[in-house]
């Protein structure tokens, strides 16, 4: 598995996220002679025009036409060869769900999509192009895996599980150049294992994707204010860590945070999981209302969406004044 | 290539499988559309693709799916009548739990390819199927059972441009072009079944126009060679209900559940006929 390091952190954040993605494919593609990759006419907005160019045979280009290209896909891995399928998240969650949903949920094609530029970060070309509800369909297709990563390394990391992975799964990629770095050093990666970050006592942050950043940013503003956040990377939103969140039961309050809509994602999945508990926390669950942002810059919807770090934290804070 | 009467008599058969799993399940089945689609199926199994030597490694045994899902009737009569399966498995049709329900559910143990139901996905999952065996050199030919009121999907279309695109000369779409569909005759609903023909032509696909319920001339259509580079699509003109006077052409037997009477006068049709 490739290892995280300062200087690689570095570069895949400045690459982004869909730059970083297309390099991890080329490294596995490197490594493994049956892997292929398609996409509807998105070879360089998935940062795939290396792939392309180094193993022409291995690329195909479905054109505009997302429906077809996820049961080319469906066809291209029957005899077991693991593909991935990339377009903008909307595109390839929602104009192809269907597609999806028989291909990849009904049959359980080895197909792994990749939704580009989820969540906000397609910024001022607007809500056609953002992944809003994207986490929450994919989430319910039944036997679907859905991972999002919080940084480069661990785009990367989970490049590489996913070509080891022989399920269908979705790999939602929220965030763009300049991606935050939650980890700077190498750390193990396993899908459907959530990664405990930062240890705190009064309560705990549940981030997937951009948001564990902004998790743990929240989390050293609430210190200050004398409340003490354990983080944790919900990388995997299904199969669902219970685990992880069994081992927070003792705290205050649980807050989810996602670039996603709050119906159906991680928040969500969270909910779910505490329901038919007796004694529980409360949960805060925080993300994309129910709502079209308008469009803008990057900071401008994350602001407009409540999901900056101080946001965030006065948002607990309101909470927990609430509680007690 | 098979004698044609020796087809005939196994297509004959086929509809009086279809029709036995129409009457003993108990409720409403596709029939319209699974006797339409009876000669190709025969032709197909009996005749063009190798899967029922099962013997056959995945890289030669041929591909096929039914993407019109609810042809089953047809579909699961070929399966038992070539021996993919034993011919009891269809007393089982609709039965809660059976592997045989109302569309095709994936159990390539029993010859089943893939889940359809859902119209106009069958296509594409085709061309990937194709394209597969033209990169890694795979011997199969992959066949495709879509339907004319299938055909309003636009992901049929998405299909076929790319089938044309990727050069598939290992591909045969079959089109059973019955003029109808769930609200009836297709030029009430949408007035296009005439044209696909010449919208397949246009796209590039070497096109064979034929009558679909003619055993010979839908055994000379899967046999005429692939021109090079090209996708091949057979337009069978077929009779919605095919063989069955009372269903012939009749919107009612789109869905529909038969009577012991309709039964047994269906049958004693076919007998007469065969």
């Amino acid at each position: 598995m490739i290892a995280v390091t300062k200087a690689k952190a570095k570069l895949w954040s400045r690459l982004g996220a869909r730059a970083t993605f297309g390099q991890a494919l080329l490294e596995q593609a490197k490594q493994r002679e049956d892997l292929y990759a398609v996409s509807a006419d998105l070879c360089q907005s998935s940062g795939l025009v290396r792939f392309r160019d180094e193993f022409p045979d291995r690329f195909i280009n479905a054109g505009i036409a997302e429906q077809n290209m996820i049961g080319i896909a469906a066809g291209l891995a029957k005899d077991g060869t693991t593909v991935f399928a990339t377009s903008f998240s909307p595109f390839v969650t929602m104009r192809a769900c269907e597609q999806v949903r028989m291909n990849m949920g009904y049959m359980q094609s080895n197909i792994k999509t990749v939704g580009l530029g989820s969540g906000l970060i397609m910024s001022q070309l607007g809500n056609s192009h953002f992944g809003i509800e994207d986490a929450a369909v994919m989430r319910a297709i039944p036997g679907m895996t859905v991972i999002e990563p919080c940084d480069g390394g661990q785009i990367m990391k989970a490049v590489d599980a996913l070509c080891d992975y022989d399920k269908p799964a979705y790999l939602r990629l929220t965030g763009g150049p300049g991606l935050p770095v939650v980890y700077s050093d190498d750390f193990e990666f396993q899908i459907g294992k959530a990664i405990k970050i930062k240890d705190g006592s009064d309560i705990a942050i549940i981030g997937t994707g951009t948001m564990v950043y902004y998790a743990l940013k929240a989390a050293e503003l609430l210190s200050e204010q004398g409340i003490g956040a354990s983080v944790i990377d919900m990388h995997t939103i299904k199969p669902f860590d219970t685990k992880a969140v069994e081992a927070e039961l003792d705290k205050k309050l649980i807050v989810t945070v996602e670039e996603a809509s709050v119906i159906g994602g991680l928040g969500s999945a969270v909910a779910e999981y505490l329901a038919p508990l007796k004694d529980k926390p409360s949960q805060l669950i925080l993300g994309i209302k129910d709502f079209f942002p308008h469009a803008g810059s990057y900071s401008y919807l994350l602001q407009s969406c409540g999901l900056t770090a101080e946001q965030i934290s006065a948002d607990i804070v309101k909470m927990m004044e609430g509680l007690s | 290539m098979s004698d044609i009467v020796s087809l005939k008599q196994h297509a004959s058969h086929m509809r009086k499988l279809a029709l036995k799993m129409a009457h003993s399940c108990g409720g409403s089945a596709h029939l319209g559309g699974g006797l339409s689609l009876i000669e190709a199926m025969a032709v197909l199994y009996g005749d063009v693709m190798n899967v029922t030597d099962k013997d056959l490694p995945y890289s030669a045994r041929d591909k096929f799916i039914l993407s019109k899902g609810h042809g089953v009737l047809g579909y699961y009569a070929a399966l038992a009548e070539f021996g993919v399966f034993d011919e009891s498995l269809l007393d089982t049709f609709l039965s809660d739990g059976s592997d045989l329900i109302a569309h095709p559910v994936m159990k390539p143990e029993i010859g089943l390819e893939a889940s359809t139901g859902s119209l106009g996905q069958g296509i594409s999952l085709a061309v990937g199927l194709a394209l597969a065996a033209k990169k890694k050199g795979y011997t199969y030919q992959t066949y495709v059972l879509c339907g004319n009121g299938e055909s309003n999907e636009g992901s049929v279309w998405e299909a076929c441009m790319s089938a044309v695109s990727f050069k598939l000369d290992n591909l045969t779409l079959f089109l059973d072009n019955n003029h109808m569909q769930s609200d009836g005759m297709s030029k009430t609903v949408l007035d296009v079944s005439d044209k696909y023909a010449g919208m397949m032509k246009a796209l590039g696909f070497q096109v064979i126009e034929i009558d679909g319920n003619d055993i010979s001339q839908v055994l000379d259509a899967f046999h005429m060679p692939h021109e090079e580079g090209r996708p091949k699509a057979i337009i069978g003109d077929t009779v919605k209900g095919k063989g069955i006077s009372f269903m012939e052409n009749n919107p009612e037997w789109h869905h529909n559940r038969l009577t012991l009477e309709q039964y047994e006068a269906a049958l004693e049709e076919l007998e007469g006929g065969s």
